[in-house]
């Protein structure tokens, strides 16, 4: 099914049916990954994927046009370019052990101090918050700069802040003063 | 959207359940799927299903630009504040045994808790202020365009 969803994608010239259909894909792929139980994840892509991006995909679509332009460019050299990629992405999965095996470097590395300890030193049911906030936390922290990051860039990019800052002055000229960003 | 009866009574229905399960998800990430990421996203789409049904205007009252960017920026120094905490009392950064040194496990519910909030808040306000953003560029479409 994702693949079906993916081609239609990729051949739909209608570009409010291609944001519905992308929704579709996140979705089905949630399913997949609560197929093999990887429950935060599916829930993440879920509420990111096929709510936020539909959602912001729409704002963007109302701001360009409703179709998609038809190019006339060959579709050879893309055609290659996607074989090729994936020819050398399962190439890459041939070294890749039997999915579910447990003698493999994730399964052996850190996971079994992490599983042992956590029940002793967090005392959290939930492995995944425990890992991701505690083990973790620095990368947790690094992400959450990157989402600060990037919406910083986002603001700059479509809203053009300092008039917006100009206006909000005229306003409100106490509350600018504790600015934080 | 003035004349769609049927999404603005669904939607007032809809936004505080929205938002209660965010604060679920937010809350209850120690116990099930979810934590910060999850329940900001939730709950920033709870003010975008009330921007897109009422109006802009509206929920920019209820949940002002200004306070937003500031918010963004809170998330972030509520995370390293608590390790600037955790350094200031003699532990490694992060080190939430720092917040309950008696009860080790206990630090690190509540330091898991003050991070994830700081998590929430964050992906909350970026996904509102991106949201604010695009939407406050165009006219609001009028219901034939739809």
């Amino acid at each position: 099914m994702l693949v079906v969803t993916a081609f239609s994608v990729a051949t739909t010239r209608s570009l409010f049916a291609i944001v519905a259909l992308s929704g579709v894909f996140s979705l089905l792929s949630a399913l997949l990954f609560i197929a093999w139980d990887a429950v935060d994840v599916a829930f993440t892509e879920a509420a990111v994927g096929a709510g936020i991006s539909t959602v912001l995909m729409l704002g963007t679509l109302a701001l360009t046009s409703r179709a998609a332009k038809t190019s006339h460019k060959s579709k050879l050299v893309p055609l290659v370019a996607v074989i090729m990629t994936g020819a050398a992405m399962f190439y890459g999965t041939l070294d890749m052990p039997n999915f579910g095996s447990i003698d493999t470097p994730v399964q052996t590395h850190v996971r079994p101090d992490y599983l042992s300890q956590i029940p002793e030193d967090i005392h959290i049911p939930n492995a995944v918050t425990a890992i991701l906030a505690s083990y973790r936390g620095y990368d947790t922290l690094g992400e959450t700069a990157v989402v600060l990051t990037a919406g910083i860039g986002v603001l700059m990019l479509i809203s053009g802040l300092s008039r917006r800052r100009r206006d909000e002055d005229k306003e409100e000229n106490t509350d600018d003063t504790e600015g934080t960003t | 959207m003035r004349h769609h009866l049927i999404l603005r009574v669904i939607t007032k229905l809809l936004v505080g359940t929205i938002f209660l399960f965010a604060l679920y998800v937010q809350f209850h990430g120690d116990y099930s799927p979810g934590g910060g990421f999850q329940a900001g996203v939730i709950m920033a789409v709870g003010f975008i299903i009330y921007g897109i049904v009422f109006s802009l205007d509206k929920v920019k009252l209820v949940f002002p630009p200004w306070l937003v960017h500031k918010l963004i920026a809170f998330g972030v120094l509520l995370y390293a504040g608590t390790g600037v905490y955790s350094m200031m009392l003699g532990y490694g950064y992060l080190d939430y045994t720092a917040i309950d040194p008696l009860h080790p496990s206990h630090g690190q519910h509540l330091g898991i808790l003050i991070v994830e909030v700081g998590v929430g808040i964050t992906v909350t306000s970026v996904m509102v202020a991106v949201y604010y953003a695009f939407s406050s560029r165009t006219p609001i479409l009028s219901d034939e365009e739809w």
